[in-house]
């Protein structure tokens, strides 16, 4: 167990590295100098060369990079010259709320996912097994901003049961239960991700369904009830592990369409008014920050399904 | 068996193999078409890509609406001479979605085709390397696949301007990596069967082992994966142009359409946003019900050979 922890740990490791060379990479190609954004779009070339030679961005590739590495390694994510306020702080008065958004989505997704799949399973090809099916196929076909889209104009405009944008208060309490606002935002995500968790739990679910010690169970008198929730949700819920695991990177970074089209003011915002602005060292060290996310969620649902199924016992 | 001489087999009974003979041998690609056509969802799906394909391509042949700006027919409702209403700089809505969903097919499918060609290449050179090149080239890999997709678009978009080669080429960079991925699959299982030691024994370098011989083999996989690429591809591409940093004006895209369109959404010009998004789920989920049943067919019946 220790040595495929020690070897998984090498991989993600070695991928950050990849990842953050990657990342080192594209800022140089993309905004190889913040001069221009210091000294005015009308600095001449000879200022901006020496303002290059103070701060350090004409020493050869792999200084720069080395230093890049020693600053995020000290938690200096950049500075945002349009701003005015390192990308760090920036990232720290948003995170919160975006993860507010995402965990309550990531909860309540997976607390549905599990019945609804367990009854797609049990009551497979019946009327209600292909209407959920074909609910989830469209969803899946569905671009995210189109959902959202749907839901704003029927319950916001049309019916102004909700409010057709997010809270936008920066107090956490009040986001929390701002339930008026925040309805729409949480329920669409659910959806949308329901799609995805339900078909794997369904077709896990269909799989246990096929093993033979639930037969034995039921042979041996078990209640359904029982069979279901001794021996069903905890073997169906494995393929979950994974795909919880998987959302994580979505817990902080993801959620940018979202946040956009509701105006939640999260980190997905952030990044998307960054994109009008053309503010490289924000949009970059979201970037990393979103790839790190990844490599530690693939490093925590690898590690999750090990420990939770016994019959994984590596070598 | 032995009929010396003696009565005729009748005729349907002489189809039929006797005990110990071999019926004859259907080849994978047939097999795999028959199970395709049983599918009824998969036939669905490919009638519809196939009207797409006709409605954006040959549609503005037949239905000739105005893609000019006429600031005297603006917003009007779907009705007379323009079946699907005018936007809000007057083109009509109709002409709009079959030339806009020609860059969304032409993404789609050049993106699928790169993220084929590139990932099928370097998955088999991995697959018959193995060793170092092999954990190598898997890294960088994972180091591909690590990177969120949307953020990278949406930062090259707008540092370099979309157009449809450039996404195409964006896109096709993220979307390699998985079919390198179950195409080394693929290969580290072939590379063990008997014909690839005879052709490794008649002196098949690398590159005629792999085009002749492995890749063939793998076109399974790769053509599935292929499939999901497209629907993915325009999404992409579809949430690029919705966000505003797809493609622009003069070419017309059916994000970009959205992106207009929602703006208009509180006025209840609901045909100028629920036409292009109901295209948008129609063409994908085509593409996704054409690689389930592509997957169930050819998955398993090419490797009945």
């Amino acid at each position: 167990m220790t040595a495929y922890l020690i070897r998984r740990s090498a991989t993600a490791i070695v991928v950050l590295f990849g990842v953050s060379v990657f990342i080192f990479l594209m800022l140089h190609l993309i905004y190889p100098t913040p001069a221009i954004d210091v000294l005015g779009p009308h600095a001449n070339k000879l200022t901006i060369a020496q303002w290059n030679r103070q701060h350090g961005f004409d020493e050869p590739w792999v200084e720069q990079y080395l230093r890049y590495i020693n600053q995020l390694l000290h938690g200096n994510l950049g500075y945002s010259y349009k701003l005015n306020q390192s990308v760090a702080s920036l990232f720290h008065e948003r995170w919160e709320r975006s993860a507010w958004l995402s965990g309550v989505t990531l909860v309540l997704s997976v607390v549905i996912a599990i019945p609804l799949g367990i009854y797609q399973a049990i009551r497979r090809n019946t009327l209600g097994d292909a209407v959920l099916t074909t609910g989830a196929f469209v969803t899946y076909a569905m671009p995210d901003f189109f959902l959202y889209l749907i839901a704003i104009d029927l319950l916001a405009i049309s019916f102004p049961i909700f409010s057709y944008e997010g809270p936008q208060t920066t107090s956490m309490i009040s986001i929390i239960f701002d339930f008026r606002a925040m309805t729409l935002p949480i329920v669409c995500l659910t959806l949308l991700n329901l799609a995805g968790y339900s078909r794997y739990m369904r077709s896990a679910a269909i799989d246990t369904l096929a093993q033979d010690y639930i037969k034995a169970a039921r042979a041996k008198g078990l209640p359904e009830r029982l069979v279901l929730l001794r021996h069903l949700v905890r073997n169906a819920f494995l393929p979950m592990i994974t795909l919880i695991g998987l959302s994580i990177p979505d817990l902080l970074a993801g959620n940018l369409i979202c946040e956009a089209v509701f105006n939640f003011p999260g980190l997905g915002l952030l990044f998307y008014n960054s994109l009008g602005n053309a503010d490289y060292p924000i949009l970059l060290a979201y970037t990393l920050v979103g790839a790190v996310l990844v490599v530690v969620g693939n490093f925590v649902a690898d590690i999750a399904l090990t420990v939770a199924d016994p019959r994984i016992r590596l070598v | 068996m032995t009929n010396l001489g003696t009565s005729p087999i009748p005729p349907e009974l002489a189809r039929m193999p006797e005990g110990g003979a071999i019926g004859p041998i259907q080849s994978g690609w047939r097999l795999a078409a028959r199970e395709f056509a049983q599918n009824k969802l998969a036939v669905v799906g490919l009638i519809v890509l196939v009207f797409f394909v006709v409605f954006c391509y040959l549609g503005p042949f037949v239905y000739h609406g105005p893609l000019s700006s006429n600031l005297d027919t603006t917003n009007l409702p779907p009705g007379a001479g323009h079946p699907l209403g005018t936007d809000n700089q007057g083109f009509d809505v109709l002409e709009e979605l079959m030339v806009g969903g020609r860059a969304a097919l032409e993404i789609g499918f050049l993106s699928a085709v790169i993220g084929m060609v590139w990932g099928a290449v370097w998955g088999a050179v991995s697959g018959l390397a193995g060793g170092l090149l092999d954990g190598f080239l898997m890294r960088i890999v994972d180091v591909l696949l690590s990177i969120p997709f949307l953020f990278v678009v949406l930062i090259v978009a707008v540092r370099y301007g979309a157009s449809v080669l450039g996404l195409s080429i964006i896109i096709g960079i993220f979307t390699w990596q998985v079919p390198a991925r179950l195409v080394r699959g693929e290969v580290l299982t072939l590379r063990v069967r008997d014909f690839v030691s005879a052709a490794r024994a008649a002196g098949s370098g690398w590159f005629r082992l792999m085009n002749r011989h492995l890749l063939p083999n793998s076109l399974g996989v790769i053509i599935v994966t292929a499939t999901f690429s497209v629907a993915d591809a325009i999404l992409a591409v579809a949430t690029l142009g919705f966000l505003g940093f797809g493609l622009q004006y003069p070419t017309f895209d059916w994000g970009d359409m959205l992106n207009n369109g929602i703006s208009y959404l509180q006025d209840g010009y609901w045909w100028q946003v629920y036409p292009v998004g109901i295209a948008i789920i129609a063409v994908v989920m085509a593409c996704n019900l054409l690689g389930d049943a592509l997957r169930d067919a050819l998955d398993v019946r090419l490797r009945r050979r």
